[in-house]
């Protein structure tokens, strides 16, 4: 079981702190979704994660080592930060050959890794052909060539077709049930929502959030509830009556806030109303991050 | 859970085979290498083809002076400049694909990384620059003696020092070129820096205050490049020594050259 632990991290360059005084854990066993806007400090944080860019406070433990101590990193970390660090003119099989050769594994966790990323077919072609998405394959099959217990994905369906996003999403979600810490990097909350178990929020370089997915979305969605009915006037007196904030919504229908779905069931029931919709309205991720991060975004667009 | 079975830490040698994976992996690596034979023959070929004339020319002084051995090695000023490519793109062409990132995380102690890849640079330039020289020689006095003037033969005295410490010149240029590429970390840039190194500074040689003269005792082209001769140049009358003033040189460079790289952000 290998724990990344980052502890007070903090990366100054000159007088801009990209990344101010961070810390949070990647437990084994789940997907911890690192989110934050663009320019949040995500990669800087994953760079001095693994050992590329010395941290200017603070310290990244990674099942308790440093990344420069680790005796064997491939087999402890598995990280992509960039789909596009291949040479060119060498091809799918040379490049995962030096890097296998390089932490002294077998030749056959190469052609291992071409198999699961689906890259058998192109192994002896030149990377410098390659399209993102098959780029994208090939630095996973890099960080799956150890065998990692940890692994780390800056922004991994970047450009990716839908195909591609769902079998990253999958890949992700399997090496976190085998018992792995998984960290996977994105500036799309949506994404998130469907892969990650908890959330590691990060806006102008500072910690907004480190929480399980479902208490954020609790914490920070305001819950409503959509309501249908023949009567829409004549249930919202009552549901008003009741304590309930009620908006109309589209199509005659009613947004119910400060009351749950089980609730108005019940008032509904007991005063005898039909109603042809009851739906608890997920606050949407999406939302919920705006919110969040409404103040830490450093480079905003304005209407006109 | 973990089924890659492996040896409990990373040696040297690891790194090093990995390193040469790289180099012997990349279609540019021996393109590199056939342009340093296609052009170092070609050009000893091609300025021995007028020595017979030369030689008819010359007078009594120039006679005596008439070294066959340094003529056929003088291809030496092309070769330094492509097995210097080699040396920097070791290291430049990973900062280029960004292949850098990888390799360092493959690899976090930098010190064994940039070690790995001068050690590959040293070998294929040793290696390389040995054989140019070897070939280069044998070639020019075939030339030479087709023409009837006066050629050497590999047991003439001076004439193996000249081949050997020819050869370790241009493997030193390999090795300052992978350290320039690495303080630089551009192809373009390290290849300008070296350009100006081993013409512009020579070029301009006459011009700098006579203090500068013991640079340009040791200098590339200028005060090391007398290795290559074998009847003695009064100037540099110790050619081994000027070489090894260049050797010192090229360390103190690649002494800059690994701080540097393990103290940087990637």
């Amino acid at each position: 079981m290998t724990t990344i632990e980052i502890r007070g991290l903090t990366k100054r360059y000159g007088p801009d702190t990209v990344v101010d005084d961070v810390s949070f854990s990647v437990e084994p066993g789940q997907v911890t979704g690192f989110l934050g806007p663009n320019g949040a400090g995500k990669s800087t944080t994953m760079k001095m994660i693994t050992g590329l860019a010395t941290p200017t406070q603070g310290t990244v433990r990674i099942g308790g080592r440093h990344y420069r101590d680790l005796p064997v990193p491939l087999t402890t970390v598995g990280a992509l930060l960039d789909a596009g660090a291949v040479h060119g003119g060498r091809t799918a099989r040379d490049h995962l050959l030096a890097l296998a050769v390089s932490n002294g594994l077998p030749r056959r966790r190469v052609g291992e890794v071409l198999a699961r990323t689906g890259l058998e077919g192109v192994a002896g072609k030149r990377a410098g052909g390659f399209s993102l998405g098959m780029r994208q394959r090939l630095g996973i099959a890099a960080t799956l060539l150890g065998d990692p217990q940890a692994l780390i994905f800056d922004e991994p369906v970047n450009g990716l077709d839908p195909e591609g996003i769902r079998w990253i999403r999958d890949l992700m979600r399997s090496l976190a049930r085998e018992g792995r810490s998984v960290l996977v990097s994105s500036h799309l909350m949506s994404e998130m929502a469907q892969s990650a178990d908890h959330l590691v929020v990060i806006g102008r370089g500072r910690l907004i959030a480190d929480t399980g997915m479902s208490e954020f979305l609790r914490a920070n969605g305001e819950g409503t509830v959509l309501v249908r009915t023949r009567e829409p006037g004549a249930f919202a007196v009552r549901l008003t009556a009741a304590g309930a904030a009620v908006r109309e919504g589209l199509e005659s229908s009613l947004v119910i806030s400060g009351m749950s779905s089980d609730d108005i069931g019940a008032l509904a029931a007991f005063h005898g109303v039909a109603l042809s919709e009851l739906t608890p309205q997920r606050a949407s991720l999406e939302d919920a991050f705006m919110q969040l991060t409404r103040d830490s975004v450093e480079y905003e667009g304005r209407a006109a | 859970m973990s089924t890659v079975a492996t040896a409990p830490t990373v040696t040297f040698a690891d790194t090093l085979r990995a390193e040469w994976v790289k180099f012997r992996s990349l279609r540019s690596t021996w393109s590199t290498l056939a342009c340093l034979f296609l052009v170092g023959l070609g050009i000893t070929a091609l300025a021995m083809s007028s020595a017979g004339t030369d030689y008819a020319n010359a007078t009594a002084a120039e006679r005596a002076a008439w070294d066959p051995t340094n003529l056929s090695l003088t291809t030496y000023i092309v070769a330094q400049l492509i097995i210097g490519v080699l040396g920097i793109l070791i290291v430049t062409s990973e900062y280029a694909t960004g292949l850098m990132q990888t390799s360092l995380m493959a690899t976090p102690r930098r010190h064994r990384l940039l070690a790995a890849k001068v050690v590959v640079a040293a070998a294929v330039a040793v290696a390389a620059g040995q054989v140019l020289m070897l070939t280069s020689f044998l070639l020019g006095q075939a030339v030479l003696s087709a023409q009837d003037v006066p050629s050497a033969t590999l047991r003439d005295p001076g004439v193996l020092s000249a081949i050997g410490g020819g050869g370790l010149y241009l493997t030193a240029i390999a090795l300052l070129a992978a350290g320039l590429g690495t303080i630089i970390r551009a192809t373009a840039g390290a290849l300008a820096t070296l350009v100006s190194i081993v013409f512009l500074v020579p070029a301009l040689a006459g011009l700098f205050p006579s203090w500068l003269q013991g640079l340009v005792d040791v200098w590339p082209t200028q005060g090391a490049a007398a290795v290559f001769a074998t009847v003695p140049d009064p100037d540099y009358p110790h050619p081994w020594l000027n070489l090894g003033g260049m050797c010192l040189g090229v360390a103190a460079v690649l002494v800059a050259a690994f701080v540097v790289f393990s103290r940087r952000d990637v």
